[in-house]
């Protein structure tokens, strides 16, 4: 997935909407910062998330991230690769380091996004 | 007796280099009123006076080197081989803290990864924490872990589990959304059909203690298969030894472990320090409290351990973190491990036995002494609960004049059970001393 | 190759424990069904193999004992061995929690003039020795915060913690379910009173803090700062991880603090044991002791009693009375001592920090330049720049056989290093440590790559704590 065509929350997750789902990941930016990932604590399908509310939990060795829904929905499907190669979300984040899939309960919380370009400036100082 | 090393020459060589004239400045940053004016704990002493005096003190102690103990319940005296004490008190193991250094620990990190590929085979588990504090912090923490993970409320508790321990599931739980729930027991073994009945989609975990508090033995399995068709985890609590020969709890349908260590060449101590063991079946592995230490290389690729799956403890997690948890009993699971390995497996299931063989022997001296009643017929590994019809304050004093620390009562736990007492007979009692038992029940 | 045990076999028949038995059948007395068909998974090695293995494995530790271990936060202070003498005396460590109380007279006293001395040392009014651990003690305090705002019929939320807190206060925090709000420390390394005040509200339940901080520096406005939240309604808790700084010196009642746990394993010299048993004692000013876990022991005409009878009690946090053989050993600590010798304690401990940083502030960064009390923080800012990393330097210490100081703590110092030396170091320690930090300082300029590399002397190299992560192996298996 091209960077530039995706939307990102300030706190780090990207999401790639297409009509009523979406597929959410975390930055390059974001991978760099929590180096080596050794865990993904994925959340179950079926579950309903919240925007700007923890959904789920990526640990590397000395810290443990909490990962924020981009959007509000229903989780439909969830990347169990991470299961046993967590290093995916290092290696490829925005390809085969995918974290999850949504249905979007409001298609328009999208517009509150960044574009890749916003996120590039805004990266540096958001939290 | 003082252990500082500073001689009146270093003092002055240091405040110059610190630039200050004297000690006073260094506080300067403590409020004048906030400066302790009375200071009194007394004076100091000498070594010498030191022993003198605790010496003293502890000679009215009454211990089970003179007096023969029948007394157990979550604390018993044991047989602990001399090498287990000498091999932990060594300085390298007594005086180093948590091994967060990995390179500087490695003989920790090595005795606790082994500690825990015991405790794992011993109880049939996957998965063993580092130790928690004792038996019944390690239940609760269970107890958590289980609310936790299943966002259940229920919790069902046997009333033949240790009251200390259900007490501290009280406190553990008690400002989480939970409801206890307390299973009566028939015979001296949980009522399971009561049981049944209350396992349901609401339920998070059954709590079963066996040998129980009564000394009597549970029915594991059926416990684990109403628990794992209601949804909820099965929590067993074990006294490690009698692992020797009950079949473990991983194979009875655990999917929590806990129990506390003492029995495994750990010292009664007035009740601490002992350890608790927490173990788990692998879906849970995340969710254990407490450290861990894994097997992996260094950066020559050499075997090395070190602490890891961190990312679940406190120092990293913060409030978001499986457990409070910081310590681990290090030193009291080394003693469990050096225990182990030192009387080995043959030693272990004779010690076992051994226990099974005089507790048994003790029951058989007591069933001919008028006014004691056996409780129940279940089966029992080193303890056993018996009816005795006499006075408990001239009891107490008959086992005194017998030179022996007698059974407990347990009406001091519940009105009910007045009258009640727990008899535990481990590998270190004789004959001669079950017969003074059985005389000072008849003298009382 | 070091090998686990598991990987050794030679002969033990099991004769530490006497046979049973011939006549003695174990089906006979316990049903099958119950009996182990598993293996038991105990390794078999001869006596010899076995204290050999575990003399070789201690062998691979730093401690107290061979090496100079300025762990901030840890207060890793010679630990006395006749205290672990008198701790394994039979009179001591062959007596039962159950046993009648006019029968363990001396270990009672020795628990309530325990009680009575740390009363007398941080100023509170009562405590109670049971929590079992630093956190433990913690987590009381916070349920002693909760009865205490539940008889009062109000309904509190928030615990403060400063910025630079310990990881078990917010822990222990949640685990009593309340939230947590972190304030923030302000430029000379104190808590931000201006942040206090704005957030210290009719939510507040508590202030958990340490003083000296885990800067290392004293609370100065720590009267106004137990004000501001008193008045709010809130108590104030005291962490007493840096208590060895205080002792004789002034004390946590005296600052206003409500509620107090203190660490017999740092202050009172019980040995660390690898990572425990430790002991948390938790003390309270009089309105709180109520509150206290139960059992508390009671003085009386007869002598002294286990009291049950609490109603306002949070209840017990683990089995029996607590870890014993701690207090024995602390009270062996503070009679030897006496007041002059513990005052002198905290004296030499700032003074050992002081001297320590005065002669590293011109090789490493010191965020803070006031006195410090018994630790302080450095940073490795300036080395990172070359690429060398705190980390770094604590592996290459090891090389120099000191252990390495506690690295990035607290979370608000960059690259931090927190140096705590104690007060049992000879100056000769403290100026053989003070060289090792000059010289890595300069390596770090001259030679980045050689600190890298550190450790080079130690039983193995840098540890891979991803692959240990990513493919745990947490047991050994055939």
């Amino acid at each position: 997935m091209e960077p530039n065509k995706l939307k990102f929350a300030e706190t780090h997750e990207w999401i790639a909407a297409e009509g009523q789902t979406a597929r959410v990941g975390v930055s390059d930016h974001a991978q760099r910062e929590m180096s080596d990932v050794v865990f993904v604590e994925l959340p179950a399908a079926g579950k309903d998330v919240k925007q700007k509310e923890s959904c789920m939990v990526v640990e590397s060795v000395k810290a443990a991230f909490d990962v924020y829904a981009p959007v509000s929905g229903k989780i439909t499907r969830v990347n169990e690769k991470l299961k046993n190669e967590p290093q995916l979300v290092n290696q490829s984040p925005y390809e085969d380091g995918w974290l999850f899939e949504v249905e979007l309960s409001d298609p328009s919380e999208l517009g509150a996004l960044m574009d890749a370009e916003a996120y590039e400036k805004a990266k540096t100082t958001a939290h | 007796m003082e252990y500082v090393s500073f001689t009146q020459e270093d003092q002055d060589e240091m405040l110059r280099v610190i630039g200050v004239k004297d000690f006073g400045d260094l506080l300067s940053g403590i409020p004048r009123d906030l400066r302790l004016r009375e200071f009194n704990i007394g004076p100091g002493m000498s070594e010498m006076d030191l022993l003198i005096s605790l010496r003293r003190i502890g000679q009215r102690n009454f211990h089970s080197d003179r007096f023969a103990s029948f007394l157990g319940a979550g604390a018993y005296d044991h047989y602990i081989p001399p090498v287990v004490g000498q091999l932990s008190s060594r300085s390298e193991f007594l005086t180093a803290y948590t091994p967060y250094q990995g390179e500087a620990s490695q003989g920790t990190l090595q005795t606790i990864y082994e500690y825990q590929s015991l405790m794992c085979n011993l109880l049939a588990m996957d998965v063993s924490n580092a130790s928690v504090y004792d038996g019944a912090s390690a239940a609760a923490e269970a107890v958590v872990l289980a609310l936790r993970h299943t966002s259940r409320p229920r919790v069902l508790v046997p009333e033949t589990l240790h009251p200390e321990t259900i007490e501290t599931l009280k406190t553990y739980a008690g400002n989480l959304p939970v409801e206890f729930v307390l299973l009566p027991q028939k015979d001296g073994v949980t009522d399971l059909d009561i049981l049944e009945k209350q396992a349901d989609g609401r339920t998070a975990a059954v709590v079963l203690q066996n040998p129980n508090f009564m000394g009597f033995l549970e029915d594991v399995s059926r416990a684990s298969e109403i628990a794992r068709k209601a949804g909820a985890l099965m929590i067993v609590s074990v006294n490690p030894l009698s692992l020797g020969v009950l079949e473990a709890p991983g194979v009875l349908g655990a999917d929590i472990a806990v129990g506390d260590g003492q029995p495994l060449g750990n010292p009664v101590s007035y009740g601490g320090p002992h350890f608790g063991f927490f173990a788990v079946k692998e879906p849970l592995m995340r969710r254990l409290p407490g450290r861990i230490s894994g097997m992996t290389v260094d950066n020559k690729g050499r075997r090395a351990f070190v602490l890891t799956l961190q990312a679940r403890e406190q120092h990293i997690r913060r409030e978001k973190a499986t457990s409070n948890i910081c310590t681990n009993h290090a030193l009291s699971a080394l003693k469990a491990l050096i225990f182990l390995t030192v009387i080995g497996p043959h030693g272990f299931k004779r010690m076992a036995e051994l226990n099974v063989q005089k507790s048994h022997e003790t029951l058989d001296i007591l069933k001919s002494v008028p006014g004691v009643k056996p409780y129940s017929a279940a089966p029992f590994f080193n303890e056993f609960t018996v009816r005795i019809d006499k006075d408990d304050e001239k009891l107490k004093r008959a086992f005194f004049a017998q030179k022996l620390i007698g059974p407990l009562h347990l009406g001091r736990f519940d009105e009910r059970w007045r009258g009640l007492y727990l008899v535990a007979v481990t590998e270190q009692r004789t004959t001669d001393e079950m017969e003074r038992l059985a005389r000072a029940i008849r003298d009382a | 190759m070091s090998e686990v045990i598991f990987e050794k076999k030679s002969r033990n028949p099991g004769e530490h424990v006497s046979p049973t038995d011939p006549l003695f059948k174990l089906s006979a007395a316990i049903p099958e069904k119950h009996l182990r068909r598993s293996p038991l998974g105990i390794p078999e090695l001869s006596e010899l193999e076995v204290v050999r293995h575990f003399t070789r494995l201690s062998q691979k530790n730093f401690c107290v004992d061979t090496n100079f271990y300025p762990l901030g936060s840890c207060t890793m202070k010679y630990n006395p061995r006749v205290n672990d003498q008198v701790a394994a005396w039979p009179f001591y460590a062959r007596i039962h929690p159950y046993q009648e109380e006019r029968h363990v007279q001396g270990m009672l006293q020795v628990i309530h003039e325990l009680e009575e001395d740390l009363c007398r040392i941080t100023g509170m009014d009562a405590f109670s020795l049971q929590p079992a651990a630093g956190a433990q003690g913690e987590f009381a305090g916070l349920l002693i915060v909760k009865a205490y705002h539940d008889l009062k019929g109000q309904k509190r939320t928030k615990v403060f913690v400063p910025d630079s807190a310990h990881g078990t206060n917010p822990a222990s925090a949640a685990l009593c379910g309340y939230e947590v709000v972190q304030i923030k420390t302000d430029a000379a390394g104190r808590v931000d009173v201006a942040d206090l005040k704005t957030k210290a509200k009719k939510d507040t339940a508590c202030f958990m803090m340490t003083n000296p901080n885990t800067l290392g520096l004293f609370e100065n406005n720590i009267r106004e700062i137990t004000r501001i939240v008193h008045d709010a309604g809130g108590l104030v808790y005291y962490d007493g991880a840096n208590l060895n700084a205080l002792l004789g010196i002034s004390r946590p009642g005296d600052m206003d603090f409500d509620i107090v746990h203190v660490n017999l394993h740092k202050t009172f010299a019980v040995p660390h044991g690898s990572g425990g048993p430790g002991s948390g004692p938790v003390g309270v000013r009089a309105e709180l002791e109520k509150f206290l876990p139960q059992p508390r022991l009671k003085r009386t005409e007869e002598g002294f009693v286990w009291d049950y009878d609490r109603p306002y009690s949070i209840g017990r946090l683990r089995s029996f009375y607590g870890n014993v053989g701690a207090y024995l050993r602390s009270y062996c600590y503070i009679r030897a001592l006496g007041s002059a010798g513990l005052k002198r304690v905290s004296e030499f401990a700032v003074l050992a920090a002081n001297y320590l940083k005065a002669r590293l502030k011109n090789h490493y960064e010191m965020p803070h330049d006031s006195h410090c009390m018994h630790e302080f923080v450095c940073s490795a800012r300036a080395q990172k720049a070359k690429g060398v990393k705190a980390l770094d330097i604590a592996k290459r210490l090891l090389d120099e056989g000191i252990h390495a100081p506690t690295v990035y703590f607290p979370l608000i110092v960059e690259e931090a290093l927190m140096v705590e030396p104690t007060e049992t170091e000879s100056k000769q320690t403290l100026d053989e440590f003070a060289d090792a930090m000059i010289r890595i300082a300069e390596q770090a300029d001259r030679d980045p790559a050689s600190v890298q590399a550190a450790p080079v002397s130690t039983p193995v190299g840098r540890i891979d704590e991803v692959k240990a992560a990513r493919t745990p192996n947490l047991r050994w298996q055939d």
